[in-house]
Order: C-alpha cells, then structure tokens, then sequence
C-alpha cells in the first residue's frame, strides 16, 4: 500500500464522514453508495456495492437523529468497499472480515463525531461576544470551522483505519477455516436479522404498514421465482 | 440561503445545536434589514437567529423562511424569539418521521431491491441517490417558499397533507419496498448457492426478535458486531 493508493481512500471517506451530517446530507454517505465508490477506488465497484448492501442493511436500523449518538456510515463504508474490493477475488471470508472492519470503523466513527460536536461547542464558546454581538464573520467562521472538524475527521479515521484494516485483513484471510458459504450465510443472517428488526420498527405503529409488507414479501418472491 | 440549509449542522455541537447554523442560513436575508450589515438591526437579528435551535435539518427551511420573512417584517423581538422558540418542536418530530423513518429507509429499499434484482452498481447508486434527492431538495425549496410566504402564520404550513399524513404513506411504502426487497436482496448476498435461504431467513428472524427484544439494551448495529466479531473469532482460532 502506498501513500497514491491511501490518499484518495482517506479523501473519499472524509467527504463520505461529511456528508453523513455535515454538508451536504445527499447520502453519498450511504453504504449502498459510499461502499460502492470505496470498491471502485480499488477498481471494484461491484465488491463495493455487496459490502453496501450488507451494511446497508444493518444501517437500516440507525435514525440520524440530532443528539443521539449513532455510528458513522460514511467513512466506515468508503473503507470497508475498498478493503473488500482489494481482496475479492477468491478471496474465502473477505466478505465477512471487511463488514466486520466497516462495523469497528463505523462505532469509532461515532465516537469521533460526538469529539467534533464537542469541539464545535467549544470553538462557540470562544467566539461567544462576537456572537453576541451580530458578527456575521463570527457565524461563519463557527461554521466552516465545524465543517473543517469534520472533514478532517473523516479523513484521518478513513486512513488510518484503511492503513491498519488491510494488512490485518490480510492476516486474517490467511488463517480462516469456516467456508465462504458457512461465513456468508452467518453473515447475510445476521444482517437480514439487523434489517427485519428495524423493519418492524417502522412498521409496528403504522396502521395496515403490516399488510403492504406481506404484500410486498409476496412480489418479492414472486420476482425471485421467476428470475 | 438555500444552498447555505445544506450545511446548516456544519456547526452542530450539544449546547446551541444548530443555532450557528441557523444564523449561517439566515445571514444572507438579513443583510437586507435597513442599515444593512454594519447596521443595529442587521447585527441584533443575527446574535438572536445564532442561540439554541433544534429541528430535523431538512424541515429547518420552513423556521429559516419563517425567521427571514418575520425579521424583514419588523415584528418585535420578543415575538420572534417566542415564534422560534415555538417551531423547534413541530419540526424535529415530524421530520423525523417523515425522512429519517419513512423517505430514507423507502429510498434504501427500493435501492436494496434494485440489487437484489442484480441491476449494475451504477444503477443502484444513481436510483438511490435520486430517489432521495428528489424527496431531499423539494422539501428544502417548499420548505424555505412556504416558510417566507407565510411567516408567523407558517404553522399553517405545516398542517400541510403531506407532513400531517406523509409519514403514514411512506411507511407503507417503505414497509411494501422493504416485503420486496427483502428475499431478492438476501438471495444476492447469498448467492450462487441459494440451498440455505431458507435457513438463512429462519435464522434471520430468530435474530429480529432478539435484536427487538434487547432493543433498550443492544442496538442492532451493536449485535451485529458482536455476531460478526464471533464469526471471525471462530473462523479463526478453531
């Protein structure tokens, strides 16, 4: 791994981590999509886009909602498409050791967001009397300078972590033992268990939500019948 | 101001929220009050728009089209401050449930669908992104008009169908999305081999009522990484 390699990894996943709250909130900070462009950093965006669909899955069940503290899927995603897309090709368990390294670097995700939300705080502090006076220079000066956190943020964890998940995925590999299809299937389960849970969730106090979710089950495996 | 709304959490932090941000998003609108920025009236708005402000970011346009219009207006001080003190509550509830809950997760499994259908990752990315943006930018551009056109009187606004019965629909809709997406999708994850699906989606609903029963006690996210964490230890050391 070189620093050309790491670079636009640790870029992508800033403005991945940026997104998730930040600016501009378009959900390029997705799995589905964050991981898909990680993958295709490393040349393999359809990699990319099965690890986004996995961790799409179990992100399903996070509500981004204001002081709760949730894990950040957008630096997570970027280095767990690219950590899977390095080492797909026949690669048995690579699947399930990059998901794995996207739900560790997701948790220190949100662990470093509430670190910039307290710095933000602070920063607000410092510059409370010109605030208070109706500075204009003041507010964006707070602004951009939360926006910059951020952004370094996402940077750094996306590095750092694609820099320490590679080779430790890579002495993981060499050591598995469970087959792909054992370790997949543990995966998917476990996934698809995150999803349903968040499902009911959502649909547990809509009136007929229950209904249109049968209805739904039944299309779906009608369409997987006939493909 | 609305480009400024998609960075209005630039600045979130636990004691203001998005206070900063709102201040941010309004500036512009403000340097039109008389006396322009240098001005008393300009430099009063701004540090009131600047305190405490909580709202779902993208419902935040109709309190920034709200606050704008009322500012250029003239209303008193302490009116303003009690008409925004008022508009935090509707606005977070709401927007929760009609992105966070109900926008989001469709868009999500519509995209999910899309996969396990075994469209290109390009076709999945871009039918997602749009979905959501669509959905994204029209309630900020609504937003920020409705909000302006009817300032203190914008609590009208948010009587509106489709915030009051919007998340009703879309959670049948993501619940119908969700009933499609979920076999096609777990049958791509798992795929060539489809012999355990049946297993799989057994075992995945052992894991939902597990994952909903210790939901005050362990996240979903959190299960999974133990779950997967298992699996590799596993994997590993026997």
């Amino acid at each position: 791994m070189t620093l050309a390699g790491l670079l636009p990894i640790a870029l992508l996943g800033g403005i991945a981590g940026l997104d998730t709250v930040s600016f501009p909130q378009v959900m390029i900070s997705r799995p589905l999509v964050a991981a898909t462009l990680g993958g295709a950093l490393v040349g393999a965006p359809g990699p990319g886009l099965l690890v986004g669909a996995v961790l799409e899955l179990i992100a399903l069940e996070t509500l981004p909602v204001g002081a709760s503290r949730y894990p950040e899927w957008g630096s997570a995603s970027v280095v767990a498409g690219s950590l899977f897309g390095a080492s797909a090709d026949s690669a048995v368990g690579a699947l399930t050791v990059a998901v794995l390294g996207g739900l560790i670097v997701a948790w220190l995700g949100g662990w470093t967001m509430v670190k910039v939300r307290q710095r933000n705080a602070v920063v607000a502090r410092a510059h409370q009397a010109a605030l208070d006076a109706g500075a204009p220079g003041a507010v964006m000066g707070v602004q951009l300078a939360g926006l910059t956190a951020d952004l370094v943020r996402g940077v750094a964890l996306s590095g750092v972590a694609y820099a320490v998940l590679l080779p430790a995925e890579r002495a993981v590999l060499a050591h598995w033992t469970l087959s792909e299809q054992g370790s997949r299937a543990a995966l998917v389960a476990t996934a698809a268990s995150v999803a349903a849970a968040a499902t009911w969730k959502l649909f547990h106090s809509t009136t007929w939500a229950r209904w249109f979710f049968i209805g739904g089950l039944g299309l779906g495996l009608l369409a997987l019948g006939l493909r | 101001m609305l480009l400024r709304l998609f960075a209005i959490q630039g600045s979130w932090n636990y004691e203001t929220l998005m206070g900063n941000g709102m201040a941010f998003c309004l500036e512009p609108a403000l340097r039109s009050l008389p006396g322009g920025v240098r001005g008393p009236r300009f430099k009063e708005a701004l540090a009131r728009q600047n305190r405490y402000f909580n709202a779902h970011p993208y419902l935040a346009a109709f309190a920034v089209g709200a606050l704008a219009r009322v500012e250029l207006d003239g209303e008193a001080p302490e009116r303003i401050e009690r008409f925004r003190g008022a508009l935090c509550g509707p606005l977070g509830s709401v927007g929760d449930q009609l992105v966070w809950a109900g926008w989001l997760p469709l868009s999500s499994w519509v995209a999910l669908a899309l996969f396990g259908w075994h469209a290109s990752a390009a076709v999945v990315v871009i039918t997602f992104l749009l979905l959501y943006n669509v959905g994204h930018v029209a309630l900020l551009v609504w937003g920020l008009r409705t909000g302006w056109d009817q300032g203190l009187g914008v609590a009208a606004g948010l009587g509106h169908p489709v915030l009051r019965r919007g998340p009703t629909i879309l959670g049948r809709a993501a619940a119908l999305a969700a009933g499609v997406g979920i076999p096609l999708a777990l049958a791509r994850l798992v795929g060539a081999q489809r012999t355990q699906l049946s297993e799989i989606l057994l075992a995945a609903l052992v894991g939902a009522v597990v994952v909903v029963k210790a939901q005050a006690k362990l996240e979903g996210w959190r299960f999974a990484l133990l779950v997967v964490t298992a699996v590799v230890l596993f994997s590993v050391i026997r």
